[in-house]
């Protein structure tokens, strides 16, 4: 049978964010896939060396859009251990709420959009609508939908009423019916089960090998979570299991992350019922530093590690992001190899991608298809180029 | 001037009924029906009446492309040899009463060939396109046809066995004198249902263009009046299949004509549509080995016994 070459991306239906999958198919047989990035680079490490730390708040939550609260939290984190602030109990507390919800809504995200890449799209809008139970949660407590702005350097920006508690809470009972009737759905209906059971197979020696984080992992039977092993905010105070799965496929991943949300309610339970009392936040120095951090926070698809520098100016002299995606995506070619056409989009939603949040900068040259790095002065002298063609000349500046 | 009125009420059949006009006001509401169904299923409003028909509309003023690549004869004909079969098939079967058009003796093999024109054609028509979204699409067709044809076509024997006739009408007729009968068929009725979503390319079968793995399938180049046309057929289609389900399987107009026949037509049509939709809210897509297995190993055992009790039952009521 001839080889057929089909493009998945960077424009295609299954992707919800540019990324490029070049597949080689032989029948419906994936005999070779070539993933490349890079449609979707914003620059955000660098555009955070320009502003000031607690504008920072306001940049680092947009590196995505499901995990804003997590992005924001391990910064935050860097910059209160680097400047020595103790933040209040109620503040933490406050913060893990948030986190764990965000959780929730990822993962029942998650849920629809798998359902929707095998063509379940009853599951899809059933999960969607319950999603929005999590996300009026949110708003309530912040105000906003999705990205909560919730966290100020030294504690939290708004305060819990024991109304907005309760209130939550009752969320909560209704939310747990619903993700108990997900897990029935996930692991008892026929087709789900024939579709995701013994596809996109990730051993657990590949997993360590390709650094799988988070649900991915776990999935593999990786036993890690930094929520447990290296307890930031109230996660020591809490009692959860750490789900895994010896399954190894997608189906394992359907089942990790569904019992995720049900330890999520339980810790979420937890924390509201006995809410710490006290301030909510302490005051911040504007200059920070010197001195640098790295903090590593368990989000929703995975470790999310963020360093730091602090040159002691109000300005941060790095910030280093390592989105959860990343330390995922390595594995995705290798699950593809040997699955079917029709596994592709499940087996690249499997992983929960964020292109964006994910996206390196790296030089392609049209034509000869040379790839590399470029370094600063390279860079400066191609772009200083660039705009003396248009007539322009930046070499002064 | 017998000519000219023969000419005069034969373009009527074909254009406006139970021909082309008909099929194309049926389908739309059908398939706003099945929209509306699996919308209501799903907790979504759903469209309003008239979306099919805007869908249309709007398609028809689009403009067409066609790719450079592209067999351009066959890329324009293909949608219109489709509907002209869908058409063509309509006038064998019984609609408002349990006479059809132009019934005779075998009439039935000739509409499930007719509707195996429509598959071709989207075969034809991913293949003439050559993107490869459309290649991988029509290969798909042909898998997906192989599997759900064999299965399809004997469950719907069953019934004319027991009838003793290969003529929709005299089925249709021989059930409206014998109702009880058509719990025999059960089993039957259940494996032609299912065999349908492959026919109609619908979840769990909508392999063929299952878009989150290859866009569009083989409509992935189509655009404009073209893609409208072969929307339209589609719906027509189902239309189609659900009146030769109703009058093979559910007794056709029950011996009433006028308005209790449409009424009746209408009712157990849009009951079939009603099933179609349930499946197709119920499952997710499978894959194209796992729905050539799952007709093999299933429906096409299931369908030769379905054979079986008909052959049983045929003899126990003639002796």
């Amino acid at each position: 049978m001839p080889k057929i070459t089909v493009p998945l991306g960077p424009q295609h239906p299954a992707l919800k964010e540019p990324g490029s999958f070049m597949l080689s198919l032989e029948g419906e047989e994936i005999k070779d896939a070539v993933l490349r990035l890079g449609y979707n680079h914003r620059g955000v490490e660098k555009a955070a060396e320009a502003r000031n730390y607690v504008q920072n708040i306001y940049l680092l939550e947009r590196v995505c859009g499901i995990c804003s609260h997590a992005h924001a939290t391990a910064y935050v984190h860097n910059v209160e251990e680097i400047a020595q602030l103790e933040v209040p109990q109620r503040a933490k507390a406050i913060r893990m709420i948030v986190g764990e919800l965000e959780r929730l809504h990822s993962h029942l995200l998650w849920l629809g959009v798998a359902g929707h890449e095998i063509g379940f799209d009853t599951l899809f809008m059933y999960s969607w609508r319950d999603r929005e139970l999590v996300l009026d949660a949110l708003e309530e407590i912040s105000g906003n939908r999705v990205h909560y702005s919730m966290n100020s350097i030294g504690g939290v920006r708004r305060d819990m009423s024991n109304e907005q508690i309760k209130k939550v809470l009752g969320i909560l009972k209704t939310l747990e019916k619903r993700i108990k009737y997900y897990i029935t759905v996930g692991t008892e209906e026929s087709t789900i089960l024939a579709r995701t059971q013994g596809v996109g197979v990730l051993p657990k020696d590949e997993a360590l090998k390709r650094c799988a984080t988070g649900p991915q992992g776990r999935a593999s039977g990786v036993d890690r979570d930094v929520r447990r092993d290296n307890p930031y905010l109230l996660y020591d105070k809490v009692d959860f299991k750490v789900i895994t799965q010896d399954s190894c496929d997608v189906f394992g991943r359907l089942v990790v992350r569904a019992l995720e949300m049900v330890e999520s309610c339980k810790i979420l339970k937890q924390v509201l019922e006995n809410m710490p009392s006290g301030d909510i936040a302490v005051k911040a120095p504007i200059k920070i530093g010197p001195g640098e951090a790295v903090n590593r926070y368990e989000a929703p698809r995975g470790e999310d590690i963020h360093y730091l520098k602090a040159n002691g100016t109000d300005v941060p002299a790095r910030v280093k992001v390592r989105a959860p995606t990343l330390a995922n995506f390595e594995s995705v070619a290798y699950m593809l190899e040997g699955d079917t056409l029709a596994d592709a989009p499940l087996i690249i939603a499997a992983i929960d991608p964020c292109f964006s949040c994910t996206d390196r900068m790296s030089l392609v040259q049209t034509g000869t298809g040379k790839s590399g790095i470029m370094s600063f002065k390279e860079l400066r002298a191609y772009s200083i180029e660039e705009y003396k063609k248009k007539g322009i000349d930046f070499s002064k500046l | 001037m017998e000519i000219i009125k023969e000419l005069i009420i034969g373009l009527f059949y074909i254009i406006v009924f139970p021909g082309l006009l008909f099929l194309v006001i049926y389908g739309g509401l059908s398939e706003w029906l099945d929209r509306k169904f699996y919308a209501q299923m799903q907790n979504r409003q759903g469209p309003p009446w008239y979306q099919p028909f805007a869908d249309i509309i709007k398609l028809m003023s689009k403009q067409v492309i066609i790719p450079k690549a592209a067999d351009k004869k066959m890329f324009k004909i293909l949608p219109f040899i489709a509907i002209a079969a869908i058409n063509t098939s309509i006038f064998m079967i019984p609609i408002f009463s349990n006479s059809a058009l132009y019934g005779f003796r075998g009439d039935i093999i000739a509409v499930i060939y007719l509707l195996s024109i429509p598959t071709a054609t989207l075969f034809l028509i991913g293949w003439s396109s050559t993107s490869p979204y459309a290649t991988i699409g029509s290969m798909r067709v042909l898998t997906q046809l192989f599997a759900y044809e064999v299965p399809l076509l004997i469950a719907v024997l069953g019934p004319c066995i027991l009838a003793g006739s290969w003529s929709i009408e005299d089925v249709a007729v021989f059930f409206t004198n014998n109702p009880w009968l058509m719990l025999v068929n059960i089993i039957g009725f259940l494996v032609a249902i299912v065999a349908l979503q492959g026919k109609l390319e619908r979840v769990p079968f909508d392999i063929p263009h299952a878009e989150t793995e290859i866009v569009g399938g083989v409509f992935t180049e189509y655009s404009g009046r073209l893609y409208g046309f072969m929307r339209l057929a589609l719906d027509m289609e189902m239309v189609v299949v659900a009146a030769l389900i109703n009058a093979v399987f559910l007794g056709g107009s029950f011996g009433y004509s006028g308005w209790i026949g449409l009424l009746l037509f209408v009712i157990k049509t849009e009951f079939v549509v009603f099933l179609l939709s349930v499946l197709k809210a119920a499952m997710a897509r499978v894959k194209i080995n796992q729905m050539v297995d799952f007709c093999w190993k299933w429906l096409a055992p299931f369908a030769i016994l379905q054979i079986l009790i008909c052959i049983v039952a045929r003899f126990m009521i003639n002796g």
